[in-house]
């Protein structure tokens, strides 16, 4: 298990560093460990866990700035699962379920799950609903993988509002599902 | 979308992060909110005087240290409690010193103080005014630092409003040196701390609201 979180934390230290192999790499592995930790917490609610694992991943991926890699990785994973899943149960007036879900962070990666459900709410549906400036970036950069520099010849938009765009973009996305349930 | 094109499209370009952005957010904020609080404390307030005066004894640079330690405190807190999972145990000295010195100074001057004059020292001349005063003059700086936090990803909402509250009450106070006419530990002890703690109660209120993400 410590292995495992060593060897994700050096996937995410490069990854932040811009290495994009590497952080697909932290992303997939936290993914597995994620939702076999969720699925434990929420047996009395399987149908929340796909949904909140991907609202999870969002927020890992918003606010990567933050990891601090002196930091143990499971720590700040945890902190980040803990805050969605609490506000989560919570919007959705299932305070019952709580006490199941909050536990000690070396637990976080300790088992794996590759079996991914259908998720309830559709992620692409909702990026419709961003405004253009944050919508064009995220097509263009995020789904079609087009370079920052395409983008903005494309979208006739500076680099640097492409980048804000999609940063801004990836938050509201955050921010939609959090008012949407 | 499923989850592994989720993956995809988030791992697609990330690109370098850039980790000292949230840490500089917070200190630009900072610098950019001390020109209107500076402006305010003028136009309220206004400079003393006898600032120059004060500027020659020793308790004038101990009460200036005193509130930019507890700024500095909020500060530190703010910027680790910005961070999800980041341990706070060691910073609580960061507060408790400065106001165990600022304690022991005034209980040193009760002493010596000649009975029945103790509580005129306490309330000195402006102990109604004071807390409200810094409360005041700590609005730039607490919106200035809600702003910034916005970059930043605090899972202890309630404690991340507070930390940002008192670095806002610190900033808030140190300007209104530049007024305030006390020198009296226990005057400093006592009004400036209820004065710094008015905006760090303030925002523990407003931190669930304003720092969800």
């Amino acid at each position: 298990m410590s292995d495992e979180q060593e060897r994700l934390r050096g996937l995410l230290a490069r990854g932040l560093d811009g290495d994009e192999a590497a952080y697909r790499g932290f992303l997939d592995g936290l993914v597995v460990r994620l939702r076999a930790f969720l699925r434990r917490r929420l047996t009395r609610a399987p149908d929340e866990v796909e949904d909140l694992l991907q609202e999870i991943l969002l927020a890992v991926h918003n606010q990567r700035h933050s990891y601090d890699p002196a930091q143990p990785l499971t720590a700040w994973l945890h902190a980040i699962a803990r805050y969605k899943l609490v506000d989560c149960l919570r919007r959705r007036g299932r305070r019952e379920l709580l006490h199941d879900a909050l536990d000690d962070a070396p637990e976080l990666l300790a088992a794996a799950d590759e079996e991914a459900r259908d998720a309830r709410r559709d992620l692409a549906k909702l990026l419709q609903t961003l405004p253009p400036r944050q919508r064009l970036p995220i097509e263009c950069v995020k789904l079609e993988g087009l370079s920052v520099a395409e983008a903005a010849h494309r979208l006739a938009m500076s680099e640097s509002a492409v980048k804000v765009g999609v940063h801004r973009g990836l938050k509201a996305l955050a921010a939609k599902i959090r008012d949407d349930a | 979308m499923r989850t592994d094109a989720l993956v995809e499209m988030l791992a697609r370009g990330a690109g370098a992060v850039d980790r000292a952005a949230a840490a500089r957010r917070v200190l630009i904020a900072l610098a950019v909110a001390l020109v209107p609080t500076l402006v305010l404390m003028q136009l309220l307030y206004g400079v003393r005087p006898t600032l120059a005066q004060d500027a020659a004894r020793w308790m004038f640079w101990a009460k200036a240290a005193f509130v930019a330690a507890i700024a500095l405190a909020g500060w530190a807190a703010t910027l680790r409690l910005g961070r999800p999972g980041a341990a706070l145990e060691r910073l609580r000295w960061l507060l408790i010193a400065p106001l165990a010195a600022m304690w022991l100074l005034a209980v040193i001057e009760l002493l010596r103080a000649a009975d029945g004059g103790r509580g005129a020292v306490v309330l000195g001349q402006t102990w109604r005014e004071c807390p409200f005063r810094i409360a005041i003059l700590s609005l730039p700086a607490f919106a200035a630092l809600f702003w910034a936090m916005r970059e930043c990803a605090p899972t202890r909402l309630r404690l991340a409003g507070a930390a940002a509250g008192l670095c806002a009450g610190g900033v808030g106070a140190l300007v209104y040196t530049f007024h305030c006419p006390e020198l009296a530990a226990s005057f400093l002890g006592v009004w400036y701390v209820i004065g710094m703690l008015i905006p760090a109660a303030a925002g523990a209120a407003l931190g669930p609201r304003l720092l969800r993400w």
